[in-house]
């Protein structure tokens, strides 16, 4: 097997402001061989990205390539081939797809034109000629009646086509190579699964090779043929798909595969890497399984027929209504995790929302410790607000930019008068930083100074200040890398055994909730589908959505199947 | 830079500093931003003296010739100066006392004349920043008029964009109807030319620099009016305002402890540009007749004045206005930019 594209000791530094310089990729080197699928697996940071885009030279300004790196392709080293040669090469031999659909399709323009236009450009197509091959292309990624969408806007499209329309692009051409970027991450998790089938379809069709980014193993495990797994900047191991998932050598590979909770066992604690890189390759594994605290006789909280509906003006008299949440009754008990699972647009997000009242429900009622806390004035929820609290999805929105962390810290002690004075909260805020994990001088710093996971970890101690008694996580790992999720579940284990508090657990993860959750809810279109406990959901579903949803979590790979 | 935020943690070992603190840690290690605020602490100083009268307190006497040069340029000809010699009639003088009926009285008003004692103080040929038409120091007038232009801009540009900020943030903020109310107030004072709604002002509340200040300030709220609201409307839908919402923060605690300092570089860049602008429109204003009073001086009326200096080769009135518009506006405009920067924690 020959290699296409053959990439030797790349190193990329990136100029930060007039003196600093920091290194993203030191010394990498791999193949891409025709014909099939090598990943690049590693976790933000680790140089996935901009070692594939050093290929097509889609570089920030500020970047630097050492020159005694090279990338052969077809003879020749693109990082020094002219500019004219490169630009024939990009959108023809070499496509890239990327992660957000969204945002690279030009939101003015057809899909129709902005296909045909990468022909026009690369084949020298006629209009007419172009127009008939756009609506082949959008039949072969599989969009649903091409002829009538050739004509559709972006945003008339779901996710999944807009990505399907991406991938039309890029295979327009015929090319040799596709690079995707996370090309699924944006997505939900059944609209992945058609997404990574249409890719791999495509590969063997066309007889291409796909260099696939991501930072998910399972995606990579079904996909890939080979596999590069990177760590900052460097490569820690590389080969077949088959010997990096049953025998992986490098202790960070080993620690990758094992942080990602699986759906069959359910430990007290997940491995971190840590486990794993200090330990010397024997990491200490804990096999003993969690055991979710019993039930009390009354629920904590108790849901009953919640709803919220948005109504819309649709015209100067015309309102449609849009239910988010319709219905939903469930039971939250003490010490226990209630975990929510549904796509984007499930309304899984709103009734955490409606909980906390951040939106006022339609209809229904929610009983907190015998209290209706939607009839509740704004002044009386606030002794409840103390008792219910949210983290949210994104570290890098939730905390106040212009605060330090200790201000971010004693803020709500402040509001509901907890601790007798400022430097008695400070003390607090302090000690609070070191329960979750953080150094105690981090109270002096800024949020944009921590990391993803450490910024969740202060989201966290934010809630902790105020002794809350149910948390309620909006995908609260999601945005964090495999390695960090772990650590960050841990944690909240943790608190919770120390606390007893309650969880409500929203996440589109599957694997992470089921690790997290003692009870369930499925959530579909607004509407609970299904509940039971977290085990008898994953063993035996009832409702075909569940199915559907279980069906479509990647599995990794799994050997000769 | 890590040393020295290390001595200010140093120093405060058990509080947090606070936003306004620590950008005041972060202003100090900018040194345009440092040498812009001497410049401009400087002005405020000169300011202050010309107010107590200090400096600048006789700007009205005519200490030089009309048209005094600057002294740098030396003693050259001045032809203005000598103009009222070259008014009187030449030739020699034709007695016609016979036919003058006051002819006697001439000799006794000149006895009289001579018991009054006229002192008229020596008028210099030459002045550092040159005279006016009446032999004022332009320097002396440049100060005193820094004076009025600077207490006009600044103060009106504060009001303004108090005025702005506060609407803005309500309508961004709470929308609904009372964003309506106020978008309808906007559009009303939006609709009227800005001139006609000045002079609607000025004729209602009559003349004077408190007036040109109010006026100022209650029509030139709008733009910042716009620019705050829209970044309220974005930034009352971050999850950190959810989040402040969610441990039961206030409103006003969200409006104006969380999502205020995150938009001040809005508000401090347009609070320089209105500085900017305000000290223009009190020329234009002075020029309209409705600006400071006429015993005042202003950089404003000093540019008018200039006008008509300027044809008969008279420049240094403009120069030294514009000179010290220039520095000052400059100075004021780089230390909004580098509070800007100082106040946001991202940039080092």
């Amino acid at each position: 097997m020959t290699n296409l594209v053959s990439v030797r000791d790349l190193r990329v530094s990136f100029r930060l402001g007039k003196t600093r310089i920091s290194e993203a990729v030191r010394g990498v080197s791999f193949e891409v061989p025709e014909n099939s699928t090598v990943a690049l697996v590693g976790e933000s940071g680790s140089g996935k990205s901009v070692s594939a885009m050093s290929i097509v030279r889609l570089l920030p300004d500020n970047a630097i390539v050492d020159p005694a790196s090279r990338i052969d392709f077809g003879g020749r080293d693109l990082l020094t081939a002219p500019i004219d040669r490169l630009r024939s090469i990009r959108g023809k031999d070499i496509t890239v797809v990327f992660q957000e659909p969204m945002s690279s399709l030009n939101p003015v323009f057809t899909v129709g034109f902005q296909i045909a236009e990468v022909l026009r450009l690369h084949l020298g197509l006629s209009s007419k000629q172009a127009a008939d091959r756009v609506v082949e292309l959008m039949t072969e990624v599989g969009i649903p009646e091409p002829k009538a969408r050739v004509d559709a806007y972006p945003h008339e499209l779901s996710g999944g086509q807009q990505q399907r329309v991406m991938i039309a692009m890029s295979i327009a051409c015929e090319p040799k190579l596709l690079i995707a970027d996370e090309p699924t991450t944006a997505l939900d998790v059944t609209v992945q699964r058609q997404i990574l089938e249409l890719i791999a379809r495509l590969q063997d069709k066309h007889r291409m090779s796909v260099l696939f980014i991501s930072h998910d193993l399972g995606v990579v495990g079904e996909i890939a043929d080979h596999v590069v797994v990177m760590r900052e900047g460097r490569v820690r191991e590389t080969g077949p798909v088959a010997s990096i998932f049953s025998d992986p050598k490098d202790s960070y590979t080993k620690a990758l595969l094992a942080c990602r909770p699986r759906l069959d066992v359910k430990p007290k604690r997940l491995p971190v890497i840590d486990d794993f890189m200090a330990g010397g390759g024997r990491p200490i594994v804990v096999t003993e399984n969690r055991v979710a605290r019993p039930q009390e006789a009354k629920p904590l909280i108790e849901a009953k027929g919640l709803s919220k509906i948005y109504r819309l003006k649709t015209g100067l008299f015309a309102r449609k209504s849009v239910p988010a949440v319709q219905e939903a009754s469930f039971s939250l008990w003490r010490g226990r995790t209630l975990g929510v699972v549904g796509e984007s647009g499930s309304g899984k997000t709103t009734i955490g929302m409606l909980l906390m009242r951040l939106v006022e429900a339609t209809t229904g009622e929610v009983t907190f410790d015998g209290t209706d806390l939607l009839k509740l004035t704004d002044a009386q929820m606030m002794a409840f607000r103390r008792r219910i609290q949210i983290i949210f999805q994104n570290p890098y929105a939730s905390l106040n930019p212009r605060f330090t962390v200790g201000q971010i810290l004693t803020e709500p002690m402040k509001i509901h008068g907890i601790g007798s004075s400022d430097s008695d909260r400070f003390e607090r805020a302090v000690s609070l930083a070191r329960r979750v994990g953080m150094p105690a001088d981090s109270v002096h710093k800024y949020p944009h100074e921590f990391s993803g996971g450490q910024r969740q970890r202060i989201a966290i101690a934010r809630c902790l200040s105020m002794q809350p008694e149910v948390l309620i996580c909006d995908e609260s790992v999601s945005a964090l890398d495999v390695s960090v999720q772990a650590t960050v579940l841990n944690l909240l284990l943790d608190l919770q055994d120390e606390f007893s508090m309650s969880y409500l657990f929203i996440s589109h993860d599957l694997a992470v909730v089921k690790y997290m959750a003692d009870d369930m809810l499925v959530m579909h279109e607004g509407a609970i589908v299904e509940r039971g406990s977290a085990e008898a959901i994953y063993d035996s579903p009832q409702h075909e959505y569940t199915r559907k949803l279980l069906r479509s979590i990647p599995t990794g790979y799994r050997a000769a199947s | 830079m890590a040393a020295i935020a290390e001595t200010a943690i140093a120093e405060e070992p058990t509080r947090s500093q606070g936003v306004w603190s620590a950008a005041w840690r972060r202003l100090r290690q900018d040194r345009i931003g440092v040498f812009c605020l001497g410049v401009v602490v400087a002005f405020m100083v000169m300011i202050l003296l010309a107010t107590v009268g200090a400096i600048a307190g006789g700007w009205q006497l005519e200490k030089g010739v009309p048209y005094a040069h600057p002294t740098f340029l030396g003693e050259r000809e001045n032809v203005e100066a000598k103009s009222v010699d070259l008014a009187a009639p030449k030739g020699p003088p034709v007695d016609i006392s016979d036919i003058d009926p006051l002819a006697p009285k001439y000799d006794e008003w000149k006895k009289r004349a001579k018991e009054i004692q006229v002192s008229s103080p020596p008028r210099s040929e030459t002045l550092p920043f040159g005279a006016d038409r009446w032999g004022r120091d332009v320097l002396a007038k440049s100060i005193k008029g820094a004076q009025i232009s600077i207490f006009v801009g600044v103060f009106a540009a504060v009001m303004a964009t108090c005025i702005g900020t506060v609407l803005g943030a309500t309508a961004g903020y709470f929308g609904g109807r009372a964003g309506d109310f106020l978008e309808w107030v906007y559009n009303v004072f939006t609709a009227i030319p800005n001139i006609l709604l000045i002079f609607a002002f000025a004729a209602v509340v009559g003349r004077g620099i408190d007036t040109v200040i109010v006026i100022l300030g209650l029509t030139g709220w709008t733009g910042i009016y716009r620019l705050v609201r829209a970044e309220y409307i974005k930034h009352s839908s971050r999850e950190y305002v959810r989040a402040a919402q969610a441990i039961g923060a206030s409103h006003a605690a969200r409006m104006f402890v969380h999502i205020l300092p995150n938009v001040s570089h809005v508000i401090l860049v347009q609070l320089s540009l209105l500085v900017v602008a305000f000290i223009k429109s009190e020329v234009i204003l002075s020029f309209l007749g409705l600006g400071v009073p006429i015993e005042m001086v202003s950089w404003g009326t000093m540019l008018a004045e200039a006008q008509t200096e300027l044809v008969i080769g008279k420049w240094w009135q403009l120069a030294s206005a514009t000179l010290f518009m220039a520095v000052f506006l400059t100075a004021f405009s780089l230390l909004t930019d580098a509070l800007r920067d100082a106040l946001d924690p991202k940039l080092r």
